[in-house]
């Protein structure tokens, strides 16, 4: 069965790209929409698969877009929502993440480029997953540096923690820094144990720790 | 009493300390001017100007009379041109020294304030003598009478606060134009060492692409990837320019939350307290955002620190914003052009820093821009509803008692008309009572009249006084 996808975006070649995108990788479309209501009274009354939004959208242009996600959220808890954005702010992600539920992405409008991994992203919020721009990661990261646990992670430790942050599971991390799998769950266990965190195999909730954990530490 | 009886040896004293100063002076003045000995010009300024100074400080204190000093500010140090030499006019000198005297020689020569205090120190001693007595007999109001003379010459006039605030507005203009310009030129120069080259080797990478496709189809794929990798840089490149013009996330939700993003991007560990009740607008939003952010990363970079509390509130309709560091202090503000930065920043809104920084920190930044929020007492502005009532009342009543009842009736009694007694209360009453209900009609009316127009004044003063007290 197709995911069934919703995209609210205010550029007309920018949409008309995602629906190409998403349809040729076996989505279906079932609204296009370009302002802020309009996406509020689609993801309350469509409930799709999948969300992909604009952070900002008519008539404000303000941040429209994430405000009509986090609202369709609140009514409907754990409805699955991809914001995409010409910048990201860690403001933003951890108002996305507040509610805990997963379901979450917000990815950079450049991330489309690579079509597989935006794919990926897509279909993983769409299972509940989540999905977080590496550079929100590391802005986390970064600001966080300085802090005591952290930085008793050894640089592998660090990268296959950034790794997790955006959303991926094992298997993912392991393609990505050419580890085999074994070795992954070998560093996540121990980061795990140096930043005091329960160790869980469910991929989502794993994710949803670190992050609340890194959120937290401020 | 015995602290009046002690002012008039003072009084006394100071009289022939200015009369004998107003002797010397107008020596001084005559050899200067008349002979051409203009280096004595300034030395007689620098011997009037104390004796003023300390006039209007005795005025304020003696009676709570606030004289402020109408100087024009004092001109800025010569500075060399580009060639090393100090300019002025047509001649150029090796030394500051000529250029500096020059300067100073026209700012108190063309200031109005030095003659108003000359003339001043003419007359003073004579007004002194004269309050003597008054001094002795009626203490308060005395002072308050000699202080308002010495602000009737020593105090702002018009015209020289006027003065003073067109140059004021002329220097900040030409700073924010200037740092307008400066701002430009950034934009102008990371555009076109950043975004701009990477869409060029973008487009030549396209190009090749476009001739390998046919003969090498591997190595085109590989040139398109990194023609992909190109555009994302190229964006990256443009989002750090936007975020330098005007950060996304100020323009999406406001001052508070951008802080709170400054916050959580630092690696200090920040934390935010804003109480606004409104938001001000974008130009100000983005001066303090960009000053927030360049004092913590100053915090960070110079100071060592680990800490920082950000608060935004509002004191009237300003906006003050404090930003205190637990870092090792001792920050110098002639040292880093960020303070200055910011400086010139606010200044475009006649916003103003205060540094704290003492050895040891902590170090705490107060900045404060004023009138940029609605004030709180705008409902004042209107009168209260019985006041209007009284006052459209008056205007509505008062010619009653003055034409009619007052001004007729007594024209008709002064002509011998008292027989056609009309509607003229006055004259149905007994002969000895007519001419005094007569006097007391003009008056009621006259009163209201003045009633009605000094009620809506007295309000508009108060508004104003309130305005000024916020």
């Amino acid at each position: 069965m197709p995911v069934r996808v919703l995209i609210a975006e205010d550029l007309y070649l920018l949409r008309d790209g995602l629906v190409h995108l998403l349809q040729a990788h076996g989505c279906t479309v079932v609204a296009a929409v370009e302002s802020g209501p309009e996406l509020l009274r689609g993801l309350v009354e469509l409930r799709p698969d999948v969300s992909i939004v604009d952070v900002r959208l008519p008539p404000t242009f303000t941040d429209e877009g994430l405000q009509a996600a986090l609202e369709a959220r609140k009514r409907v808890p754990g409805l699955p929502i991809l914001v995409l954005s010409q910048h990201v702010e860690q403001l933003y992600a951890r108002e996305l993440l507040a509610d805990g539920s997963g379901g979450v992405g917000y990815l950079l409008k450049d991330r489309v480029f690579n079509a597989s991994q935006f794919m990926e992203a897509v279909h993983r919020v769409a299972d509940g997953g989540t999905a977080m721009d590496p550079e929100v990661i590391a802005k986390l990261l970064a600001s966080n540096s300085r802090h005591e646990p952290l930085g008793r992670l050894t640089p592998r430790e660090r990268e296959v923690l950034a790794a997790m942050a955006e959303g991926r599971s094992n298997a993912a991390i392991s393609q990505r820094l050419y580890l085999s799998e074994s070795a992954v769950a070998k560093h996540t266990a121990s980061i795990f144990a140096k930043l005091d965190l329960a160790p869980s195999d469910d991929d989502n909730r794993r994710v949803l720790a670190v992050l609340a954990y890194l959120n937290a530490v401020k | 009493m015995l602290r009046t009886l002690a002012r008039i040896p003072v009084v006394v004293f100071f009289a022939a300390v200015e009369a004998a100063t107003f002797l010397v002076a107008f020596c001084l003045g005559i050899l200067a001017i008349g002979l051409g000995m203009v280096f004595l010009f300034p030395p007689m300024v620098g011997m009037v100007r104390p004796l003023a100074d300390r006039a209007r400080r005795q005025a304020r204190a003696w009676s709570g009379i606030e004289v402020a000093p109408p100087y024009l500010p004092e001109p800025p140090p010569p500075r060399p041109g580009p060639d090393g030499w100090y300019r002025v006019d047509r001649t150029l000198y090796r030394t500051p020294r000529y250029p500096a005297w020059h300067s100073r020689f026209r700012w108190l020569l063309r200031d109005p304030a030095t003659w108003r205090d000359l003339l001043w120190l003419m007359l003073d001693p004579l007004a002194k003598l004269l309050a003597v007595p008054f001094l002795l007999v009626l203490p308060g109001p005395a002072a308050r009478a000699y202080a308002l003379w010495v602000r009737l010459l020593l105090g702002h006039t018009t015209a020289s606060r006027l003065a003073g605030r067109v140059q004021h507005l002329t220097q900040v203009r030409s700073i924010a134009v200037d740092s307008q310009a400066a701002e430009m030129r950034r934009i102008e120069r990371d555009l076109h060492d950043g975004a701009q080259a990477r869409l060029v080797a973008l487009g030549m990478t396209l190009g090749a692409v476009e001739q390998l496709v046919d003969r090498d189809p591997a190595a085109a794929k590989a040139l398109l990837a990194k023609a992909r990798e190109a555009s994302a840089e190229a964006l990256t490149e443009l989002r750090r320019v936007v975020r330098g013009i005007h950060p996304p996330v100020l323009a999406e939700r406001g001052l508070a939350d951008a802080v709170r993003a400054l916050a959580m991007d630092s690696p200090l560990r920040v934390s935010v307290e804003v109480d606004l009740p409104h938001r001000t607008e974008p130009p100000v939003e983005a001066a303090v955002y960009f000053a927030v952010s360049e004092l913590l990363s100053n915090a960070a970079r110079h100071g060592g620190a680990t800490q920082a509390l950000v608060d935004i509130s509002h004191n009237g309709s300003a906006l003050r914003v404090t930003v205190t560091d637990d870092g090792a202090g001792g920050a110098d503000p002639a040292q880093g052009s960020g303070l200055y930065g910011i400086e010139r920043r606010l200044a475009a809104f006649d916003g103003v820093l205060a540094l704290h920084s003492p050895p040891g920190g902590p170090t705490t930044v107060t900045m404060e821009i004023p009138g940029v929020l609605p004030t709180p007492w705008h409902g004042m502005k209107k009168m209260p509803r019985w006041k209007t009532a009284l006052v459209l009342g008056l205007w509505a009543t008062a010619w009653c008692p003055l034409f009619p009842q007052g001004l007729v009736a007594a024209c008709f009694k002064i002509f011998n008309a008292e027989h056609i007694r009309s509607w003229f209360l006055a004259l149905y009453l007994p002969p000895a009572w007519q001419w005094p209900t007569i006097a007391f009609m003009i008056t009621l009316g006259v009163i209201m009249y003045a009633f009605a127009l000094l009620l809506p004044a007295a309000h508009t003063d108060e508004v104003e006084r309130c305005r000024f007290a916020s």
